[in-house]
């Protein structure tokens, strides 16, 4: 079809621009305007009456003259051109290489909105990926199709945290090809650059795709680029039949642009203006993430946001956190005493736990020890609480032991290296380790079996080091 | 179902998933109609002049103002018949494996049309009737073996009745005819394919209070906050308090002998792990897996909002079908909110009047109609046979904000509240079910039928239980402010065995393979065995036995293992609590001044 072009724009308002006068225009097709100075620009149709099309324009309307611009419309929807060759390319918001190379020679171009995944055909996750920190391999594991995201807040070392599992995350069984995918939507400089030269250090660039918007970048392209992200690590794990890892950072900034839009549209709005649909909206991208029957790669998702003043319940985490299969957070406390990573044990989840671990997956007494430590831990808590109120002298023997038992669970289990690569061994082992600091009779979440295979062991190593310290 | 006349009209306007439509005088309100040239599924919600609001049920994306839009001229209906359990569907009933199948694709991509029932498939038809009985509607005709588990009843449609004058019997496909019914001039050909239009509820002869309990296996539901046959109930919470895994385990281990499993707006890989699951699962009762009983709607969050809308619908009409045979259906819909927020989407792109939060005005009587489509009811026919429609609905309040209109208007409608606390799935206390914000107005009514049972002792030991609980928070209160010492010997023992109730009782492990289900025999004599140690204990902290003696016997070792006793060796908690009487009794006279009565 030959591509129509009009001069009939009358409304220009924030992003948005109405065309009128239009024939065969079709639902979100993808619109090309021309301005005066030659100057080209994307959008999409977001709205359609008979002769009426209202455009969302991704590099905002600063500029376009309602005289002067030409509005073609392409009679497609946005595509990305995808090819095994977009490894170790960095390319911006809309689709275009930002690394001074060439354009992609496609092997197809994907529609960036992808169909539904039909849920009968999903594999379920249960792979477990190893990403060498213990309060995610111990405590919260991750499965290769999960959606994971990390809730932090400003000032919060999120980004080393995100790098640190992509440099890590593998697979118990072998080597298999693996590839990162990363978006960046309204970060700053200073971030990108980060990754960039992260993954340059490490290597990791050579199996890594970026779409990079930054923050002095056009908001709206904001929606776009996770799209362009997953589409492309779509391609790669369904195609290529790669284990992609995709990275979106930050989540907050993408919903704002949304809440843009929105506004401009003059839509009603949901809880503090973010629009109604932005459940969906959100799901359409995180639901991207999965394993399907007969395909052998795999999309798994670390959406990273920052929660506005460190709120759990503003929308953004909170709508996320009902899509995504769990969610890492961040802790101010623990980042101020100097732990890292601050993973805050305790609201972390990951709802897939089980089905990752256990005999023939990671060991055995993984999924006893997880729920008895994060039991010993909420209780050690408890009783500092209580500690800080009425004093020390008011706790039982236990409640001490349960005291002791968090803050050294802080300390050596929370706390690793930022390169500290740990197996998931070690980190089982260390959990029966700081175990050993409660009376076993409280330990009520173990099996007796696992006590007496992986406890006692350690137990009568103590006695025999320091026999005074267990008798009293 | 008439079926109406055919309208055709033109797409004068596209907005995400609302398209309305010119040209469409004639149509009525919720046909479905066809959209657009791929012929994308869509349904009436407003007529304004000749213009027709139709709310599509896949993506609207690359349709164009007009394109044709051709109405149907029915209502949206669900087809009827043998060959649903064990089926996997989305929110407009379209089987999901066809798709794929028809898709060559694991991405559903559009204007997939699918027939809801295989119409290939034989089914061995045995007539229950005979030729020149009369029979109206309900009446069962014969009976198909649909599953190992499920034996369909084939009955006569409503609003039809006759002389049957032929009757078959041996194999056929659902629309094959398998009996005729004559009534004067009138002649109807009776097929096992039957439809019937979502939006309204199925007749029954006789609604029935809820009085008989619906045992779920899980020990703070059936102890604590019960639920009846034909009974409903909301369960609110954050995120990650939990909410899927007790919908799953009620979808496990409900006693009910059909299972409607919606999920409705969330996550793909839970319906996978449904769908993976449910087939290797056994059924307590009958051995059999726990799919041979099972439908499942699946509406995931990325799939098109409108059929979202349509699914609970979908999922509660398959319920009433199998409620008319005489079942007791259990249907669980996570989550409610989801359903909603559809609901608001649509409204929106009306652009009709937002209520609170920009719900629409009418969420308070959709909510409540849809709740009130359960019930226990007699049946229509001769049978009178007893159905029951039970439904769970979750809800996800944003922020875990109980004041939000989804959550209220809910309560409003529902009688057993179990409110998930976020706390105390942060201490891994699952199901984090609060015992004390949470009520059931059942308990009476079932209290009775299990006292029946239990010779009186059930609901005393319940409110006994509760109370002690109750008395924990009020003494815990004291304990923050001046510290333990402040409390009594007395008070501190109700504080142990609060801990025992909560630790050894209430938390339920749903991944163990023992503890996930407990059968009402368990759980009372489980309970009977805290709440005995915690007299005798009361007792012989009366006599002068030291706190300290009583709280570290070992015997409370094996109060922390009951949980662990397999259904097949009850018998151990009773030699158990005859253990605890003993050993206490041994301590009884170390206590100091002893005067046995």
């Amino acid at each position: 079809m030959l591509p129509r072009e009009y001069r009939t724009i009358t409304n220009l308002s924030g992003p948005l621009m109405v065309v009128e006068k239009v024939n065969e225009v079709r639902y979100d097709e993808l619109v090309e305007i021309e301005l005066a100075s030659g100057e080209r620009r994307r959008g999409r149709v977001l709205e359609i009456t008979t002769d009426k099309a209202l455009v969302q324009v991704f590099e905002g309307t600063t500029g376009i003259d309602v005289e002067s611009a030409k509005v073609r419309f392409l009679g497609k929807v946005l595509t990305l051109p995808v090819s095994r060759t977009m490894l170790g390319r960095i390319f911006n918001g809309r689709g275009e290489p930002l690394d001074g190379g060439t354009g992609v020679i496609p092997d197809a171009l994907l529609d960036i909105n992808s169909n539904p995944i039909n849920p009968y055909s999903r594999d379920f996750p249960s792979e477990f990926i190893q990403t060498g920190i213990s309060t995610i391999d111990g405590m919260n594991p991750l499965v290769r199709g999960q959606k994971l995201p990390i809730f932090s807040g400003s000032g919060l070392p999120h980004n080393r945290m995100a790098a640190q599992i992509a440099r890590q995350a593998s697979v118990i069984s072998g080597h298999e090809s693996f590839a990162v995918v990363f978006a960046a939507m309204g970060i700053t400089f200073e971030e990108a650059s980060f990754f960039m030269e992260d993954f340059r250090k490490t290597g990791a660039i050579e199996r890594t795709v970026m779409f990079v918007n930054l923050a002095d970048d056009p908001a709206i392209e904001r929606i776009t680029t996770p799209r362009l992200a997953l589409t492309a690590a779509e391609y790669l794990a369904f195609e290529c039949d790669m284990h992609v890892l995709v990275i979106l950072t930050d989540l907050t900034n993408y919903c704002e642009a949304l809440r843009e839009i929105s506004a401009a549209r003059k839509e009603v709005p949901g809880r503090r203006g973010y629009p109604g649909y932005l459940y969906t909206d959100l799901a359409t991208m995180y639901e991207r993430a999965g394993r399907l029957r007969g395909k052998k790669g795999s999309i798994t998702q670390f959406p990273i946001l920052t929660m506005p003043e460190d709120d759990k319940t503003h929308p953004i985490p909170d709508l996320t956190g009902y899509i995504t299969e769990g969610q890492i957070i961040l802790s101010r406390g623990l980042h101020r005493k100097g732990i890292y990573p601050p993973v805050d044990v305790m609201p972390s989840l990951s709802r897939l736990k089980d089905k990752g671990i256990g005999k023939g997956k990671t060991r055995e007494d993984h999924a006893d020890l997880m729920n008895q430590l994060f039991a010993a831990y909420a209780r050690g808590k408890e009783a500092k609480e209580l500690a800080i109120i009425l004093g020390e002298g008011a706790l039982t023997e236990e409640d001490k032991a349960f005291a002791r038992f968090s803050d050294a669970f802080e300390d050596r289990y929370v706390r690793q290296g930022e390169y500290e690569n740990r197996t998931v061994e070690e980190t089982l082992n260390l959990g029966w380790e700081l175990l050993t600091m409660i009376p076993v009779r409280e330990l009520k979440r173990v099996r007796d079996a696992y006590v007496e295979k992986y406890l006692k062991p350690l137990l009568d190593k103590q006695e025999v080091v320091k026999p005074e310290t267990v008798k009293q | 179902m008439a079926v109406g006349k055919s309208v055709k009209g033109k797409i004068s306007k596209i907005s995400g998933p609302l398209v309305v439509a010119s040209g469409m005088t004639g149509s009525g309100m919720y046909d479905v109609v066809r959209v657009g040239n791929l012929g994308l599924v869509g349904e009436i919600i407003e007529l304004k002049g000749d213009l027709a609001y139709v709310q599509v049920y896949e993506e609207t994306s690359g349709l164009m103002p007009g394109e044709p839009v051709v109405s149907t001229g029915a209502p949206l209906s669900v087809e009827l018949g043998p060959g649903m359990i064990e089926q996997f569907y989305d929110g407009v009933q379209r089987p999901l494996n066809a798709i794929e199948d028809k898709a060559k694709s694991p991405f559903i991509s559009r204007g997939i049309n699918v027939p809801a029932i295989d119409r290939t498939r034989k089914w061995g038809f045995t007539a229950k009737v005979k030729k020149g009985d009369f029979v109206a509607q309900g009446d069962v005709l014969g009976v198909v073996q649909e599953t190992i588990l499920v034996e369909h009843k084939i009955m006569v449609p409503p609003g039809v009745e006759g002389t049957v004058e032929e009757i078959h019997e041996g194999e056929f496909r659902v629309e094959e005819t398998i009996a005729v019914l004559v009534n004067g001039e009138e002649r109807n050909e009776v097929q096992m394919l039957q439809r019937w239009p979502v939006r309204s509820p199925r007749p029954v002869a006789k609604r029935l209070p809820p009085v008989v309990p619906l045992s779920t296996g899980q020990r703070v539901v059936d102890m604590f906050f019960p639920i009846a046959r034909g009974g409903t109930a909301c369960v609110p919470g954050p995120f990650g308090s939990g909410k899927t895994v007790i919908q799953h385990q009620l979808a496990k281990w409900a006693d009910a002998e059909i299972v409607v499993y919606i999920g409705c707006g969330e996550r793909g890989n839970e319906m996978t792990d449904v769908l993976i699951e449910f087939p290797e699962l056994e059924d307590p009762r009958s051995g059999q897996p726990l799919m041979k009983r099972t439908v499942l709607i699946a509406n995931t969050s990325n799939m098109p909002v409108a059929a979202r809308e349509a699914s609970i619908y979908t999922g509660i009409t398959i319920a009433e079908y199998y409620r008319d045979m005489g079942y007791s259906v259990a249907l669980m819909a996570d989550s409610t909110s989801r359903w909603a927020e559809a609901l608001r989407e649509i409204s929106g792109r009306l652009e009709e009047m937002p209520g609170e939060e920009g719900y629409p005005a009418y969420l308070g009587t959709r909510l409540a109609s849809f709740y009130e489509r359960a019930g226990r009811a007699i049946c229509l026919g001769k049978a009178k046979a007893e159905g029951a429609v039970s439904v769970i609905g979750a809800v996800s309040p944003p922020g875990g904000d109980l004041s939000e209109p989804v959550t209220q208007n809910t309560l409003r409608v529902t009688k057993v509240f179990w409110g998930l606390d976020a706390s105390l799935a942060y201490q891994r206390h699952f199901p984090a079910i609060n015992w004390l914000s949470s009520y059931s107005l059942y308990a009476e009514k079932l209290g009775e039928h299990w006292d029946g049972i239990y010779e009186g002792e059930w609901a005393k030991s319940r409110i006994e239980a509760m109370s002690l609980l109750e008395d924990e928070d009020r003494l815990k209160e004291i304990v923050r402010l001046v510290g333990i010492d402040s409390l009594s010997k007395d008070e501190r023992m109700i504080l142990e065995t609060s801990k025992s109730l909560r630790e050894d009782f209430l938390h339920q492990n749903a991944f163990h393979e023992v503890d996930t289900y407990a059968s009402m025999d368990k759980q009372f004599k489980m309970l009977r065995n805290i709440l005995t140690f915690h007299h005798l204990a009361m007792e012989a902290l009366k006599r002068g036995a030291a706190l300290k003696d009583v709280t570290e016997m070992e015997i409370r070792e094996k109060v922390v293992r009951m949980r662990y006793v397999d259904e097949k060796e009850l018998s151990t908690l009773d030699a158990l609590e005859e253990e605890i009487k003993k050993e206490i009794g041994n301590l009884m006279p170390a206590g100091g001044e002893v005067h046995v009565a």
